[in-house]
């Protein structure tokens, strides 16, 4: 699944620039950062309700595809420059994390690997 | 060869991934594999993260050898009573106001040692702890 393609069929607010229509090669989620970051890989869609800076360098760092945050969370306009700056896309979506889930599963993005 | 030296302040959580963002915009340049550098970015990473909201500040170095490139977190205390209780999955100090932010899941170092193809820790309690990674290339 595109990006363009999440956000047509999700219906949530891309908050950053249009960039680079990168594919989701898998999906997860989860708020601690060193979970994230032990499993990330290229590609992901990372489903948080962290909203903080860190979640920026995170993405960054493993170069996810998106950042999605559920239940339409407020993002900080500093946060959207630095994904901005950084080649990450962010979402808002009124949807919940589990509903989200669901909807990117239902569209064949499958979990991150398990090496 | 190439070795730098990036020093990270305790504290500061909006700085905090700063100096990983610099080494891997460093390795990028350099060529490194894309799985390589992902397993160093894990490292420093969090490597980085311990100094900020663990020790009263430190440093990182970036160093590349021949065959290898070795990362190396020092600070200036406090240092780690325990190594073995530090190194255990889901054991953490940190304080409620990082935890809120997603951070303190006590996965640091079991991550970094996982990612790094050679791993040490030593501290002494009141001095500092020194980590040191090798990651074969
Ligand atoms: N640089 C450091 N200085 C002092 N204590 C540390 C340092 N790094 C780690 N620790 C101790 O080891 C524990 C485990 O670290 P880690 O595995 O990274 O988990 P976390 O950072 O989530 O607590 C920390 O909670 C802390 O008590
Ligand atoms: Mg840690």
């Amino acid at each position: 699944m595109k990006l363009s393609e999440f956000e047509a069929l999700s219906g949530a607010k891309r908050l950053t620039k249009p960039m680079e229509d990168r594919e989701i090669t898998a999906g997860y989620t989860c708020d601690l950062l060193s979970h994230v970051m032990g499993r990330g890989q290229a590609g992901m869609a990372w489903i948080t309700v962290q909203t903080h800076m860190n979640v920026i360098a995170v993405a960054a760092l493993l170069d996810f595809a998106c950042v999605i945050v559920p239940e339409s969370l407020p993002i900080e306009a500093p946060i959207l420059a630095k994904a901005e700056e950084e080649g990450i896309t962010l979402f808002a979506s009124d949807l919940t994390a589990y509903e989200l889930v669901a909807l990117l599963a239902a569209h064949g993005v499958g979990p991150v690997s398990r090496s | 060869m190439i070795k730098e030296t990036y020093p990270v302040k305790a504290g500061d959580m909006t700085a905090a991934g700063d100096v990983s963002a610099r080494i891997k915009r460093q390795m990028k340049q350099l060529g490194i594999s894309a799985p390589i550098m992902r397993r160093i970015s894990v490292c420093t990473y969090e490597a980085e993260i311990n100094l900020v909201i663990h020790s009263l500040g430190g440093e990182l170095t970036f160093e590349i050898m021949p065959g290898k490139i070795l990362v190396c977190a020092r600070d200036r205390g406090p240092g780690i009573a325990d190594i073995d209780k530090a190194m255990t999955e889901g054991w953490s100090t940190a304080s409620n106001e990082v935890r809120n932010m997603g951070f303190g899941a006590g996965m640091g170092l079991p991550n970094m040692k996982r990612n790094a193809d050679e791993f040490s820790i030593t501290s002494q309690v009141g001095v500092g702890t020194e980590i040191s990674m090798g990651f074969l290339i």
